[in-house]
C-alpha cells in the first residue's frame, strides 16, 4: 500500500516533466476538480446531505479574490485570506439556512441559494463585470515564485491539493467524522448517544465550503478571470456528477470522478462532437454497473477477480 | 568544394521552400453544443464555404482548420484556446463566438501573442478599452451599428420619445445605450427602460409595460429571445401600433428565417443585410443558398469576412504567417474594397470602419428580408464623437450613460 | 388599473403552463421519491416532437397527445430499464444513483435534440382560432394564454379524478401514502411505477407541445424550464398535486408582478422566496409530508 501511493506520488510530480504544456494544464483542471468535488464529497458521501448549489462557493471565493486584487487593490495573500474567510463566513450562514432540512429540501434550499449568488453575479454589473466578468487577474507570487509557466502552477496547485485533501482525510478519520458518517447511517442512534446532530452536520457544511474556496482559488489563479458561468447550477450538478460518478464517500472517488469529466470536457471532446451525449451514456452505465461508483466498483471487480 | 557549398544550399533553399509549403494551421473556436451551438454551425459554414471558394489554399499555402468546441463556457474557452496555440501550434485563431468567450481568452492571447481573428464577438471594449495588439475584428461592435439607428430614429423617422427593452447582459446594454446616447443626442428622450433577464420564461409581463403612447420600441434581443419576444408583441395586439426598432441580431437572417408576419416593418441597424444589392453580396448571397438553403447572417457573414481578413494579411505579406510580427500589422492596416458588407478598413484599435445599413423587414419572393433603406458609410465603433473622450468616458452599460427622460 | 388587470392575466397564463410543466415531476416524486431531473429535457423533448409533428401537417391536438406519447413511452423504457434497477438499493445510495441517472439522461436527451433538430430556437406554430389577442377595453391580450389556464385546470381536474375516482388511482394513492404497506397488500407496484412515469412524464411531453406556442422551441429550453418546476413542487409541498396546482400560480403571480415591480430582484425573484419558504417550513407551504 505504502509502494502504492509511492508510485502515485512520483507520477504526479513526473507530470511536468513527461507531459507537453498543454496536458500539464490539464492535470491542473483536474486537481482544481478534484479539491473541489472533495469538498462537495464531506457533505454527499460522509454526510449524506446532497447539495445542488456548491459552486456557491468556489465562485464565492473566486469573485472576492477577483473583486479584491483588480478593483479594490488588495495584496495577493491578503485577498487569499479575506475571500477564504468570507467563503467560510457564507457557508456557515448558509448553512443555518440549508440545515433546516435534509434529504430533498436540503437539495432545494442549497439550490436556491446557488442560484441567487448566480443571480448577484449576472445582475449586480457594477461590482461583478455582469456576464463579462471580471479579467486581467494575476497569478499569486508565492515566496517570489513566478507561477505563470503551466509546470509551476502544476506543482503549486499539486502542493495545495495535496494539503486539502489531507486535511479532509484526516477530518473523516477524526471522531466528528465519525459522528458524521453516523448522523449519515443513524442519525437517531447518534443522538441517543449525545452527539448534537445538527451541529455535526453544520461544522461538515461549513468545512465544505471553505474547501470548495480553496479550489475557488485555484481555479480563478489558473483562468485569470471570472465569469458567472462558474456559479450556475450547471457547475454545481458536474461538481455532484464528480463525486456521485467516482464514489461518494470514499477519498479517491472524487478525483477520479474530476478526472473523467475534466478528460471528457477537454480531450475527448476534440474527437467527438457529441461529448456531452457521451458524459451522460458514461453517467447512465456507471450507475447501472457500478452502482456504488467507479472506485469501490472497480475495488469490487478486483476483489472478486483476485478470489477466483 | 563548390560542388559541396552548392550542395548545401540547395539543401537549405530546399529546406526553406518545404517550410513555406507546411500548410497555414487555423485554430477555430466554435460552439457544437449548448444553447449556442446554432451560431457556432453558421460560423463554421461561413468559414467552411469561404476555404471551399478558395480551393483551401490562400496565398499559395494549403490552409489547415482545427476546429475546437467550446460549449459556450468560458472555462472551457481558455482550454480550448491553449490546447490550440500550445498543442496544434496554429497560426491564427479566429472566433469565439460570444463576447464574454472573448474577454475571457484576452490576457492569454495577448501573453501568449497569437493572431486572433474575431468573428462575432462584439464587445465594445475588446477594440476600446481593453486594447489588445494580437486582436482585431471582423464585425462591428454592439453599439457600433445602433448609433446610427439612434440618430436614425430621431431624424429621418422623425420619433422623440421612445421605450427601450433589451436582454440584461453586456451585448444588451451596449447596443440600447449606443442608440440612446445618439437618439437623446438628436433631441430624442429614452422614457422607459426595461431589462428582461436572458433567461426569462415569458415577455408577457414585460410588454404588458411598454408606456402606450411612445412613439418606438427599441428592442435589443440575441438568439431565441428576439424570436419570443417579436411573437409575444405581436400576440399582445402592440404590432402595428407602435413600430419596432432593434439592434441587428433582433432580426438577423439567422433567425428571421423562423419568424412570421411579426417581424415585418422592424428597423434595425446593422453592418450587414442580406438584402444588399451589391455585386459583391448577390454572388455571397446565392452561394450561401446554394450550399446551406438559407440566408447567410450575423455568424456566417462574420466568419466568411474573418477569413477574407486573413486572406488578405496573408497576400500582404507573401504567405510568411510565421513572421507574426508582419503578419500583424499586415492585419491591423488591412482594408478591403470590395465584399459582401461592403468596403472596409480597420481603426488603428483593430476595429473596422464600415457602412452601417439600416434595415427593414420586407417579404420578397415569400422570405422575409432585411432590405436596405438607408445607408451609413464608414461608420467608426465612435460614431462622430472624438476617440479620445469616447474612451475617456465608461464603457456603455445598463447604467451609462444614464438615463435623464425617464418618466 | 388596466396594469393590474394584464398583469394578473400574465401571472394566470404563467401558472397554467407552469402547472402543466410540474404536475408531472410532482406525480412522480409522490409516488417513486425521485426527485427526476429530466424532467425539463422530457419537456423539450416534448416540444420538438410536437414540433416535426406540426411541421409534417398535423393538427395541433394531436400533436399535443403525440408529443406526450412519445415522452411517455420514452419515460417508461428509462424507467423499465434503468430506473427499476436502483429500487433495491439501500436507500442512500438509491436516491444519489438517481440523481446520476436522470442528470445524465438530461444530458443525452438535450444533446440528441441539438443533434436532431439542430441548435435554430424555432417558434411551434398555433391554428389559426387559438391565435389572436382578445381585447377587454383597451387591453389586448393573448387568446392562447386564456386557452393554456384552461387545459391547466382540465388536465388537474382530469388527475385529480382519475386518482379520486379511479381503482389505479386508489392504488397511487396507497403507494404515495405508504409504499411497504401498499406492496404487502399485495398491490402490482412494479407495473404502479412504470405506469406513473409514464404518466408524469408525458405530462412533461404534452406540456412542452402546449408551452411552445410561447416559449418558443430551443436548445436550453430544458435548463431554462427545470428550475422552475422544482421551485413549485417545492414551494407546492413535495408530491401533492393540489400543493402543485397552488404552487403554480402563486409562483406565476410572484413571477410576473415581482419583474414588473421589483426589476432589480428579476434574477433572484423565484428563489428568494423559495429560500424564505422552506427555511421556515421545511415542508412547503401546503406540504403535508417532507422529503
Amino acid at each position: 500500500m505504502k509502494g502504492f501511493a509511492v508510485l502515485i506520488a512520483a507520477g504526479l510530480l513526473a507530470v511536468p516533466v513527461v507531459a507537453p504544456p498543454y496536458y500539464v494544464n490539464v492535470a491542473s483542471q483536474i486537481l482544481i476538480a478534484a479539491v473541489f468535488a472533495s469538498s462537495l464529497n464531506l457533505l454527499v458521501g460522509y454526510a449524506g446531505l446532497t447539495s445542488l448549489g456548491h459552486a456557491a462557493y468556489l465562485g464565492f471565493a473566486a469573485y472576492t479574490v477577483g473583486w479584491l486584487t483588480t478593483r479594490a487593490g488588495l495584496g495577493h495573500l491578503a485577498a487569499a485570506v479575506l475571500a477564504l474567510g468570507l467563503t467560510t463566513i457564507m457557508a456557515a450562514f448558509f448553512g443555518l439556512l440549508a440545515l433546516r432540512g435534509t434529504g430533498l429540501t436540503f437539495l432545494m434550499i442549497t439550490l436556491a441559494l446557488g442560484q441567487i449568488l448566480w443571480g448577484i453575479a449576472y445582475r449586480w454589473v457594477s461590482l461583478t463585470g455582469g456576464d463579462n466578468g471580471l479579467t486581467g487577474l494575476t497569478r499569486p507570487r508565492p515566496l517570489g515564485l513566478d507561477l505563470t509557466p503551466p509546470a509551476a502552477y502544476y506543482l503549486f496547485t499539486l502542493a495545495v491539493t495535496a494539503v486539502t485533501l489531507a486535511g479532509i482525510a484526516m477530518y473523516v478519520r477524526s471522531p466528528l467524522g465519525a459522528a458524521v458518517q453516523g448522523s449519515r447511517d443513524q442519525p437517531r442512534r447518534l443522538q441517543a448517544l449525545g452527539h448534537n446532530v445538527w451541529m455535526v452536520r453544520w461544522l461538515t457544511f461549513v468545512l465544505a465550503g471553505a474547501a470548495a474556496g480553496v479550489a475557488g482559488l485555484l481555479f480563478v489563479y489558473y483562468n485569470q478571470f471570472v465569469a458567472p458561468g462558474v456559479l450556475a447550477l450547471t457547475s454545481s450538478a458536474e461538481a455532484l456528477l464528480m463525486v456521485i460518478a467516482g464514489g461518494a464517500g470514499t477519498l479517491p472517488g472524487p478525483v477520479v470522478g474530476a478526472a473523467i469529466v475534466v478528460a471528457l470536457k477537454t480531450i475527448v471532446s476534440t474527437y467527438l462532437t457529441r461529448w456531452v451525449m457521451l458524459l451522460g451514456v458514461v453517467f447512465v452505465l456507471i450507475v447501472v454497473f457500478m452502482p456504488e461508483g467507479i472506485v469501490p466498483g472497480l475495488a469490487r471487480v478486483w476483489r472478486t477477480r483476485w478470489r477466483s | 568544394m563548390t560542388i559541396r557549398i552548392w550542395a548545401v544550399l540547395a539543401f537549405l533553399l530546399l529546406a526553406g521552400s518545404a517550410s513555406a509549403q507546411e500548410p497555414i494551421r487555423v485554430g477555430f473556436l466554435t460552439v457544437r453544443s449548448g444553447a449556442l451551438a446554432a451560431g457556432g454551425r453558421q460560423l463554421e459554414e461561413g468559414f467552411q464555404l469561404f476555404l471551399k471558394e478558395r480551393h483551401h489554399v490562400l496565398a499559395g499555402r494549403k490552409v489547415e482548420v482545427i476546429w475546437a468546441d467550446t460549449a459556450g463556457q468560458p472555462a472551457l474557452t481558455k482550454t480550448k484556446t491553449q490546447e490550440l496555440v500550445e498543442r496544434h501550434r496554429v497560426h491564427v485563431i479566429i472566433g469565439p463566438l460570444a463576447a464574454f468567450e472573448a474577454l475571457a481568452i484576452n490576457d492569454y492571447v495577448k501573453q501568449a501573442e497569437v493572431p486572433i481573428i474575431s468573428s462575432s464577438a462584439a464587445a465594445e471594449d475588446l477594440t476600446q478599452r481593453k486594447p489588445n495588439p494580437w486582436f482585431v475584428r471582423a464585425v462591428g461592435t454592439s453599439a457600433q451599428v445602433t448609433q446610427p439607428l439612434g440618430e436614425y430614429a430621431a431624424k429621418v423617422l422623425g420619433y422623440r420619445r421612445v421605450a427601450t427593452i433589451a436582454d440584461d447582459f453586456a451585448y444588451g446594454h451596449e447596443g440600447t445605450s449606443g442608440f440612446q446616447r445618439v437618439f437623446e443626442d438628436n433631441g430624442g428622450k429614452v422614457v422607459q427602460k426595461l431589462w428582461p433577464p436572458l433567461n426569462v420564461a415569458d415577455y408577457g409581463s414585460y410588454i404588458a409595460q411598454i408606456k402606450p403612447d411612445v412613439d418606438a420600441v427599441y428592442a435589443g434581443f440575441a438568439g431565441a429571445n428576439g424570436l419570443r419576444f417579436l411573437k409575444q408583441y405581436a400576440e399582445y395586439g402592440l404590432k402595428g401600433r407602435i413600430p419596432v426598432l432593434g439592434n441587428m441580431t433582433l432580426v438577423d437572417e439567422g433567425i428571421l428565417k423562423s419568424m412570421g408576419d411579426e417581424a415585418l416593418g422592424v428597423v434595425t441597424g446593422g453592418w450587414y443585410a442580406a438584402g444588399l444589392d451589391t455585386p459583391a453580396n448577390r454572388a455571397f448571397v446565392a452561394a450561401v443558398r446554394q450550399e446551406y438553403k438559407a440566408d447567410p447572417g450575423y455568424y456566417t457573414v462574420g466568419a466568411y469576412m474573418a477569413g477574407l481578413f486573413l486572406e488578405a494579411a496573408l497576400r500582404t505579406v507573401g504567405g510568411r504567417i510565421e513572421d507574426k510580427t508582419a503578419f500583424m500589422k499586415a492585419l491591423r492596416g488591412l482594408r478591403l474594397t470590395e465584399s459582401p458588407v461592403g468596403s472596409l478598413r480597420l481603426d488603428e484599435y483593430g476595429n473596422p470602419v464600415l457602412n452601417v445599413y439600416i434595415r427593414k423587414v420586407e417579404r420578397r419572393e415569400g422570405r422575409l428580408v432585411n432590405v436596405v433603406v438607408q445607408t451609413y458609410p464608414e461608420t467608426s465603433q465612435f460614431w462622430k464623437y472624438d476617440p479620445r473622450t469616447f474612451l475617456a468616458a465608461p464603457v456603455y452599460s445598463r447604467d451609462y450613460p444614464p438615463a435623464r427622460h425617464l418618466e | 388599473m388596466g396594469f393590474w388587470l394584464i398583469q394578473g392575466l400574465n401571472g394566470l397564463a404563467l401558472g397554467g403552463l407552469l402547472f402543466l410543466l410540474s404536475s408531472g415531476f410532482s406525480l412522480i416524486f409522490g409516488l417513486m421519491r425521485v426527485a427526476n431531473l429530466t424532467h425539463g429535457a422530457f419537456f423539450m423533448l416534448g416540444a420538438y416532437v410536437g414540433l416535426s409533428a406540426r411541421w409534417a401537417g398535423v393538427g395541433f391536438a394531436s400533436s399535443v397527445l403525440l408529443g406526450g406519447l412519445a415522452v411517455a413511452v420514452t419515460g417508461g423504457l428509462v424507467e423499465r430499464l434503468i430506473l427499476r434497477r436502483l429500487v433495491t438499493r439501500p436507500p442512500a445510495q438509491r436516491t444519489l444513483a438517481q440523481v446520476l441517472v436522470t442528470l445524465g439522461l438530461a444530458f443525452i436527451i438535450a444533446d440528441g435534440c441539438l443533434w436532431l433538430w439542430g441548435g435554430d430556437p424555432m417558434p411551434l406554430p398555433l391554428p389559426a382560432a387559438l391565435s389572436g389577442a382578445v381585447r377587454v377595453g383597451t387591453i389586448a391580450f393573448p387568446f392562447y394564454r386564456l386557452v393554456v389556464v384552461l387545459i391547466a385546470v382540465v388536465v388537474a381536474a382530469a388527475l385529480w379524478l382519475g386518482l379520486e375516482r379511479t381503482r389505479a388511482g386508489a392504488m397511487i394513492r396507497a403507494g404515495v401514502d405508504d409504499m411497504e404497506m401498499a406492496s404487502g397488500l399485495g398491490l402490482p407496484v412494479s407495473r404502479l411505477f412504470t405506469g406513473v412515469f409514464c404518466l408524469g412524464a408525458g405530462l412533461a411531453g404534452m406540456g412542452g407541445v402546449l408551452g411552445g406556442p410561447i416559449l418558443s422551441v430551443y436548445p436550453g429550453l430544458d435548463t431554462d424550464m427545470l428550475p422552475l418546476a422544482l421551485v413549485v413542487v417545492i414551494l407546492g409541498g413535495i408530491g401533492s398535486l393540489s400543493g402543485a396546482l397552488t404552487g403554480s400560480f402563486i409562483i406565476g403571480f410572484i413571477y410576473t408582478f415581482g419583474q414588473a415591480l421589483l426589476p432589480d430582484l428579476a434574477y433572484v425573484i423565484l428563489f428568494l422566496p423559495m429560500v424564505l419558504v422552506l427555511v421556515v417550513r421545511p415542508r412547503g407551504l401546503f406540504g403535508a409530508r417532507g422529503a
